[in-house]
């Protein structure tokens, strides 16, 4: 059976080629975490990161994962930016906000302070509906206080 | 006491003479301003659980043996199903249940729009769901559907009555007017598209049925559901623990909810329905377009004399028709008054509300004609609002129970003095200039709500109450009141609520009304609670009753003697202190509604039509506010939307056959976090007086009200030009500036074009 590399576990998975990684992990293995909100990679919401870099997994064919590391929200419950997200309120209904802290965390891992212009451009992929984006800039700019 | 009373109830703008039973509201409000918890910046409680991926939403619900549905809907704005055979689905692998037309209300064989549910097919996966439904043969009759909102009215096309209102003499005003102005006014359809679609599982247990369902009314839901099917509403569980946005989408069973019913039932397996996103952007609800032909007319002194209109709602096939022309009956005490609403019914996805339907639209018509009116009177639009000023509620002479619009408009005013620092930072093609418009709206929420307290030997308090939070941080609010109440730490309260069989009848999450229903009715469970606390405390420490208080978790006396609450509390052992609480009658014979402005900062590129928001200023009135932080939250999210309808958002409809084309996230454009400008949050906070035990009023929808205007005269002050239509494309900020240099030359004596 293939194997997914999932936050540093190793899980095996069953399923036809064709399906998506958010599928997998979602109905398959149980993170749910990960969010579809449009199933066709216009949102952000299933962002996951693969071996560090903000991938779409709604569009990802799991089969095309291989031996890559995958992230999810699961894998980072416990990311200073998570608390950082709470703190600022950078959460309404929070359908989005799991995609965005992966895509957050890849952000600042790669750039501890980015500058406003940094945020919004990493970030302008994750969309959000509530309207949370000024608390999503806090949070980044903030979340090693 | 229970008291039976007559009243009226609002929501949405909608109004009904109902009876009511109310208990009386007998607290005194809190002091104004912020106090231990309530009126603080209070992250909110299921922060951690939402952000982390925790929180169980219906679409991660997966129950043993669930089934997946897919839908067909009609391809044809207007048609007739003249044949269907749903075999070929039902022997499609995995199929477990076919149904159509002839099996279920909710699906129809004349379908009026494209979009409409016409079979549904239950299937062990939604991909073979889905791949049986395109083995639906179907033979249609295709028909001229009736696309056009004019013609409609032409037609007398409506889904309800035509609505007309009249105070004083319109013509008589207009006789009287120095300077009168008229203009036309478009709004286009916009789409909720909240993050999760709709939805619903429907599982059938013993005699009665489960619902796990993404709403904004459990209630609602509980009630409808049980209409429909049949059950006694007790039969009837509606569930919802947490739900990824509505926006006002998401307050009936819609057409997936009974779907899912039957197929639950027919195959005595729990049932899935989910719409997908594509279904999301045609079948879901919309913001009805409006057309807006307005008059406005002043004498010189800046008097509003008459204000007119006709107001097209452009529905679609069903819906009901919001009140587009509310803020030009209520906002200025205008003498007269006259306007027409026409509810034109269309072969397109039906109306659904979405956040202050109707004065979203209406705003954006009355205010941006009112400062064309005060360009042509040379009077400062502040001012000029100002001069109008209504003191009491002039649809029918009704006193404000709290108005505090001039305090807005007063704070407001160094922001509108900075106009001339804005438009010199003009530069090449980039023109820079500030507009404002005032906001009006309802939000006063009201009975019955009611909310149960508990509070354990631990001196820890759990409030039970079966409504739910949509994202707003409904639970935040309900645990600061009642903490607030019962002197107790704010982390020692928690927050029951999403379940119809767990906890009493609670209100809809809509019509800016949660926090105004809702909170006054937990304060009064918490302080019932309290007064038995301080009953037993009285007996165990010999004391007066109306010496004892709590606070900061502690019971303390008037004397300065101070115990620990667990003292009392801890000698229930198993045993729990139970207070139940319900929401008073709004103040009788009074209006309770919502104000504000907001002032827009805007940048124009005269030369592409680009136009880029640097700032809004929010400045609103809505009684107490609860959770300064979430408050802020609220008022963003709700500016942002605007500046999506005002700027980028529209269903683009094929005009030859209704066919929807803006289908996805990509072609149907929501602001990203890049095009969001510096947003200031004002709230006034002062409690309104007359209105229950806590004074606040709604705030989710008021902060998109005036988004649009303020920007549309933003742009005016840049560029001269009188944007009309949403949104504000190329195209149209173009058009605009090419009808402004037009006038322009024509007013400078040019010679005409040969």
């Amino acid at each position: 059976m293939p194997e997914l590399r999932i936050n540093g576990e190793t899980h095996s998975f069953d399923a036809p080629v064709g399906r998506s990684l958010a599928h997998v992990l979602r109905e398959d293995l149980g993170f749910t975490g990960t969010k579809v909100a449009c199933g066709e990679g216009h949102c952000g919401a299933c962002t996951v990161q693969l071996d560090g870099v903000p991938t779409l997994s709604c569009i990802t064919l799991v089969h095309t994962v291989g031996t890559r590391e995958v992230t999810t929200i699961e894998g980072l419950r416990d990311h200073p930016l998570v608390a950082a997200f709470v703190r600022t309120d950078a959460v309404q209904c929070g359908f989005c906000t799991p995609g965005q802290v992966v895509s957050a965390a890849a952000l600042v891992e790669a750039n501890a302070s980015p500058s406003q212009d940094e945020i919004r451009h990493a970030m302008s992929g994750n969309l959000c509906r509530c309207g949370t984006y000024p608390k999503i800039e806090e949070a980044i700019r903030t979340w090693q206080d | 006491m229970a008291r039976l009373i007559r009243t009226e109830k609002e929501v949405e703008g909608r109004y009904e003479e109902v009876w009511i039973v109310v208990d009386e509201d007998a607290l005194d409000q809190w002091p104004a301003g912020p106090l231990t918890t309530v009126g603080q910046r209070v992250p909110r409680v299921d922060g951690l659980m939402r952000v982390r991926g925790q929180a169980p939403y219906t679409a991660d619900l997966q129950l043993p043996g669930m089934l997946h549905t897919a839908v067909l809907r009609s391809p044809y704005a207007r048609a007739r199903v003249a044949s269907i055979d749903l075999e070929s689905a039902r022997s499609a692998p995995g199929v477990r249940a076919a149904i159509g037309p002839a099996d279920l209300d909710q699906l129809t064989d004349e379908p009026g729009y494209v979009g409409h549910a016409v079979a549904a097919v239950a299937a062990d996966t939604f991909g073979q769901a889905h791949a049986a439904v395109e083995r639906i043969a179907v033979q249609w009759d295709v028909l001229e559907p009736l696309l056009d909102p004019d013609e409609a009215v032409r037609q007398k096309s409506f889904v309800s009555d035509v609505a007309k209102y009249a105070r004083g003499d319109f013509e008589r005003g207009l006789a009287e007017a120095d300077v009168v102005v008229e203009a036309e006014y478009r709004t286009q359809v916009v789409l909720h598209n909240s993050f999760e679609t709709h939805q619903a599982v429907c599982h059938w247990e013993d005699d009665g049925i489960t619902i796990y369902i993404s709403t904004q009314y459990i209630w609602g839901i509980r009630a409808s559901m049980a209409e429909q099917l049949g059950l006694p509403p007790d039969k009837v569980r509606v569930i919802c623990h947490a739900m990824g946005g509505g926006f006002g989408a998401k307050n009936s069973p819609g057409d997936y909810t009974p779907i899912a019913a039957e197929l639950a039932k027919r195959t005595g397996r729990p049932v899935r329905c989910a719409l997908t996103r594509r279904e999301e952007n045609v079948a879901a609800g919309n913001r009805n377009a409006t057309i807006q032909r307005l008059t406005a007319a002043a004498t010189s002194d800046g008097t509003l004399v008459a204000l007119g209109g006709d107001f097209i709602n452009a529905i679609g096939f069903s819906g009901w028709s919001a009140t587009t022309e509310g803020p030009m009956k209520m906002l200025y005490a205008c003498d007269n008054v006259r306007t027409t609403q026409y509810p034109a019914k269309l072969n397109l996805p039906p109306m659904a509300a979405f956040r202050a339907p109707g004065f979203v639209e209406g705003t954006f018509g009355l205010e941006c004609l009112l400062d064309e009116l005060a360009a042509k009177l040379d009077i400062d639009p502040l001012e000029l609002r100002r001069r109008n000023y209504a003191d009491s509620d002039r649809t029918d002479d009704r006193p404000f129970s709290s108005k505090n619009l001039a305090e807005c408009y007063r704070r407001a005013e160094p922001h509108w003095a900075k106009r001339d620092e804005v438009r010199a930072r003009s530069k090449g093609p980039w023109k820079h200039g500030v507009g404002l418009a005032s906001q009006i709206w309802y939000g006063g929420g009201g009975p019955p709500s009611y909310a149960w307290i508990r509070v354990g030997s631990d001196g820890r308090a759990q409030v039970v109450t079966a409504m739910q939070d949509i994202g707003t941080g409904t639970r935040t609010a309900m645990a600061q009141i009642a903490a607030e109440e019962l002197g107790i730490p704010f982390d020692h309260v928690q927050v029951s609520l999403g379940d119809s069989a767990r906890g009493p009848f609670a209100s809809i999450s809509a019509g800016s009304s949660t926090v105004p229903s809702m909170g006054p009715a937990v304060r009064s469970a918490a302080a019932d609670a309290k007064r038995q606390i301080i009953e037993i405390a009285a007996q165990r420490f010999h004391l007066e009753e109306r010496v004892l208080d709590l606070r900061n978790g502690q019971i303390v006396s008037a004397d300065g003697g101070s115990w620990p609450l667990t003292e009392v509390t801890g000698l229930l052992e198993s045993g729990q202190i139970l207070g139940k609480g319900a929401r008073g009658p709004n103040p009788a014979g009074m209006v309770v509604l919502t104000f504000g402005v907001q002032v827009a900062e805007v940048a124009v590129d005269v030369e592409t039509g680009e136009v880029r928001v640097d700032k809004i200023v929010a400045i609103h009135d809505v009684g107490r506010v609860i959770n300064a932080l979430g408050a802020e939250s609220q008022v963003e999210g709700g500016i942002i939307q605007g500046i999506g309808h005002t700027l980028s958002e529209e269903r683009i409809v094929d005009p030859a056959t209704g066919s929807i084309l803006t289908r996805t996230l990509d072609a149907y454009r929501i602001p990203t976090i890049a095009d969001v400008p510096e947003i200031v949050t004002d709230l006034i906070d002062i409690p309104d007086e007359h209105l229950t035990n806590l004074g606040s009023k709604g705030l989710g929808e008021p902060p998109i009200i005036p988004v649009a205007a303020a920007i549309a005269n933003a742009i005016r002050d840049a560029t001269g030009a009188d944007v009309r239509s949403l949104p504000i494309t190329r195209e149209e900020m173009l058009r605009a500036l090419r009808e402004a240099e037009a006038r322009q030359k024509e007013r400078s004596g040019a010679p005409a074009a040969v």
